[in-house]
């Protein structure tokens, strides 16, 4: 499957997305690891996609949002943003707000 | 290696009138950026405004590139409430 057609019907499977480096039980990289531990705090549930084993959704999810880097964060299909916005928005209680509401 | 001053030269060459704050040390860096391009843009589109200024060094010589954007408005704003 072409990937922008596989990050779509993921994204249609999954309620909270995050295309990441590693997995949530080990992340490769410091700020998809800090995006784990922030969507834990918000008591999600999550799926993540380890970009690194997939070179193509690396790739692909990229042109998707218009984002150059990894990780990032997807809610019912929208894009949220990378670690940093993550982390905004879970410090101004917007994040959980959106998981919550789910 | 990449200073901060370099990214800092990249972003002001990219986005208008823009007051960048950066500390780095060549691997990871942390960049505040304030611009009146941002006024009226969500935070996706103000990063995606810096990822553009940065282009395709994104994807070679920076490697860790945390940043926080604001508008003056919204800056003003944090001013006010910290």
């Amino acid at each position: 499957m072409e990937a922008q057609e596989k990050i779509r019907s993921q994204l249609e499977e999954n309620d909270v997305m995050l295309y990441m480096k590693g997995s949530a039980m080990f992340p490769q990289c410091g700020f998809s690891g800090k995006a784990v531990e922030i969507l834990k705090a918000c008591g999600a549930t999550f799926d993540t996609v380890d970009v690194l084993s997939n070179p193509d959704i690396r790739e692909g999810i990229k042109q998707y949002s218009n984002w150059p880097t990894i990780p990032q964060l997807y809610i019912k299909g929208e894009f949220i943003g990378g670690s940093d916005i993550m982390m905004e928005m879970y410090q101004s209680g917007e994040l959980q707000e959106k998981i919550q509401a789910l | 290696m990449v200073t901060p001053e370099d990214i800092k030269g990249w972003i002001e060459q990219g986005i208008s009138d823009c007051r960048v704050e950066i500390n780095g040390d060549g691997q990871h860096f942390y960049a505040v950026i304030v611009s009146p391009e941002f006024t009226g843009k969500n935070r996706v589109q103000q990063h995606q405004l810096v990822y553009k200024a940065l282009g395709d060094r994104m994807k070679a010589e920076i490697h860790a590139l945390s940043m926080q954007t604001m508008s003056p408005e919204e800056y003003a704003a944090r001013d006010g409430a910290a």
